[in-house]
């Protein structure tokens, strides 16, 4: 066996480094938004179509993308996570 | 408005029937100190779901930030959006860990390979101060709504929102907590849904023709940022407190203990993400509804602040019946809110000071029950009292404040203890009392009550929101007490801790 120390400390790092680059995307997304909110207020009240603007478009995707974010992480640990923990509760 | 309306009080009390009924059916099933604070760790993902976004969603987002859509347009949908991005940072880093490695409170995973009492000493001086400036907002917001949807003087609702709550958590513990939540979400969703359906009605179902119409009435400057953001430094250290905040209240994170496995926990953390984004999006309609169809001056003339847009709103599209809905509806939501965070309370107070810090652990069943639900009269009477207390008084900074403790002083030590190796009792406890000390601090030399409160003409320290400052200072001085002292018992245990984080407990 390739011993279960080993593999659980793979797992452990592979779960902080996805954690970890996630989190980071949702903080850039996030205040990216605020700064252009700050910095750029002439450019989010473009109005793309009657009754949108930039702003209440980019507004509207960042709780999307809240949602993406957490989808990636959630199909990654139901599936590659859960199968490593499974097998690793086996062998211990 | 301000006089008793027959179906809002009807509504609220076929409300009260059934959480009291909820409650009692949930005291014979509360048995022991694992019932009282963790539901007996039944709690499916979608409900635990369901509850987080009751736990999380209060008046405040409901009222305040349609009225500050309805008032401001596009500087209102800032908020929305801050307080959903926290969300994936609790997937992320706080969710599995909290279930996997603790049993009630989140100190229980910060003294996990810590010594006990000094760590649950400087958690619980965290958590108690969140909850109680969480708990007096709530409160006074309580007072202040009832008085103006219900017509009932502001003592008495503060001391029906108090009692009310003090049954549901005194009787049935986090089980009737957790159904009043899951009651509460439903229809704090269910009725927001519904108002924004009946608004888009007018406008062929398409939010763009709502919006194109409050930019018809009020100029394009309704849908573009304002004033609201004029320094995007404040901005940043409110968003950054709402956003790691949302991580660190300790009535969210006990939530997590309620379920049965770690896998739970993450659907329940999807769940809600889903339910409250929702929620969020759904503000959007509400507040540019509100914004044409009762229109600014209206809004403006119920309450200065815009908290009885959403009411206008319901009345403008669905009549008096649905406006008592509503307003009831409201109520649910403050109550549900400070029972959550009472309960959150009382297990600082009762599992971390009393059972792990006086008697050192080894306590009987019975004991541990009996001092959980003294806590919580005891919280409960506070709330009360705080309540009254404050009335009058600007309070709406509190909420943000309690945010910026939460994320100063609870989220750093969390995370530290989980993912680095290196932490020790020393940063643990240096951590927690710097962010909380240093958020209220700066908080008091801010012009958040420097000026707007206390009426000086500037203040020592320039941001509204210390988050920017006490956030960094808390992971720093964490950092550096453990590096300057190493504990060699905390390192040796830091592989045990992965083990049961990642595989869980045997």
């Amino acid at each position: 066996m390739k011993d279960a120390k080993t593999a659980l400390s793979d797992l452990a790092s592979a779960q902080w480094r996805l954690a970890l680059a996630l989190t980071a995307a949702m903080m850039v997304v996030y205040f990216g938004f605020i700064l252009l909110v700050a910095f750029a207020k002439p450019l989010l009240g473009t109005i793309l179509v009657p009754g949108l603007s930039l702003g209440t478009l980019l507004g509207a995707l960042t709780i999307v993308s809240a949602w993406v974010f957490i989808w990636i992480y959630v199909r990654w640990a139901n599936d590659r996570y859960d199968r490593t923990v499974t097998s690793l509760r086996g062998k211990s | 408005m301000g006089v008793a309306d027959p179906v809002a009080i009807g509504f609220f009390f076929a409300f009260i029937a059934l959480t009291l009924g909820i409650t009692y059916w949930a005291a014979r099933k509360t048995r022991t100190a694992e019932h009282f604070y963790a539901a007996g760790r039944s709690v499916t993902g979608l409900q635990n779901g369901l509850a987080l976004a009751g736990d999380y969603m209060s008046a405040a987002s409901f009222l305040g930030i349609a009225g500050l859509v309805a008032l401001s347009g596009f500087d209102g949908l800032i908020y929305s959006i801050g307080f959903l991005v926290g969300w994936p940072i609790v997937m992320f880093l706080i969710a599995e860990p909290l279930r996997n490695l603790g049993r009630y409170t989140f100190a229980d995973v910060v003294a996990y390979r810590l010594s006990q009492r000094p760590v649950r000493i400087a958690a619980a001086f965290g958590t108690l101060s969140v909850v109680a400036f969480y708990l007096i907002a709530q409160m006074v917001g309580a007072g202040n709504l009832i008085r103006l949807m219900f017509g009932l003087s502001y003592e008495l609702a503060v001391a029906i929102v108090g009692s009310v709550m003090l049954l549901y958590v005194l009787f049935g513990g986090m089980i009737a907590t957790t159904w009043v939540q899951i009651v509460k979400a439903v229809l704090l969703l269910g009725g927001a849904f519904l108002l924004a359906l009946l608004v888009l009605l007018r406008f062929s179902l398409n939010p763009l023709k709502l919006f194109a119409a409050a930019a018809e009435r009020y100029g394009d400057a309704v849908l573009a940022p304002g004033q609201l953001v004029s320094n995007p430094i404040d901005a940043i250290s409110l968003g950054l407190a709402l956003m790691l905040g949302t991580a660190g209240l300790p009535h969210i994170l006990m939530r997590f203990y309620t379920v049965p496995d770690a896998r739970t926990a993450r659907t329940s953390v999807t769940y809600a993400t889903a339910f409250i984004g929702f929620f969020y999006l759904l503000t959007f309609v509400l507040g540019f509804g509100a914004m044409v169809l009762v229109g600014q001056d209206a809004v403006r003339a119920a309450d200065s602040g815009g908290n009885m847009a959403a009411p206008l709103l319901a009345a403008a599209v669905g009549g008096r019946g649905f406006l008592g809905f509503i307003s009831a509806v409201a109520f649910a939501t403050i109550l549900a809110v400070v029972a959550g965070l009472t309960l959150s309370g009382a297990a600082a107070l009762s599992h971390d000071l009393w059972v792990s810090v006086v008697r050192k652990g080894d306590v009987p069943e019975r004991e541990q029950l009996l001092v959980a639900r003294l806590a919580t009269i005891l919280l409960g009477v506070l709330a009360i009292v705080l309540g009254v207390v404050f009335k009058g008084q600007n309070v709406a900074y509190m909420v943000g404040l309690a945010f910026a403790i939460a994320a100063s002083a609870n989220f750093p030590a969390l995370v530290l203890s989980v993912f680095w190796r290196p932490f020790t009792t020393r940063g643990a406890q240096a951590s927690m009392i710097a962010g909380t000390l240093s958020a209220l601090v700066l908080i008091y030399l801010s012009p958040t009550i420097q000026v707007s409160v206390l009426g000086r003409e500037e203040a020592w320290f320039p941001l509204r929101n210390p988050g920017l400052v006490t956030i960094p200072l808390a992971f720093l001085v964490g950092i550096a007490v453990s590096l300057l002292a190493p504990e060699r018992s905390a390192d040796e245990a830091f592989g045990g801790l992965q083990r049961r984080l990642h595989l869980g407990a045997d």
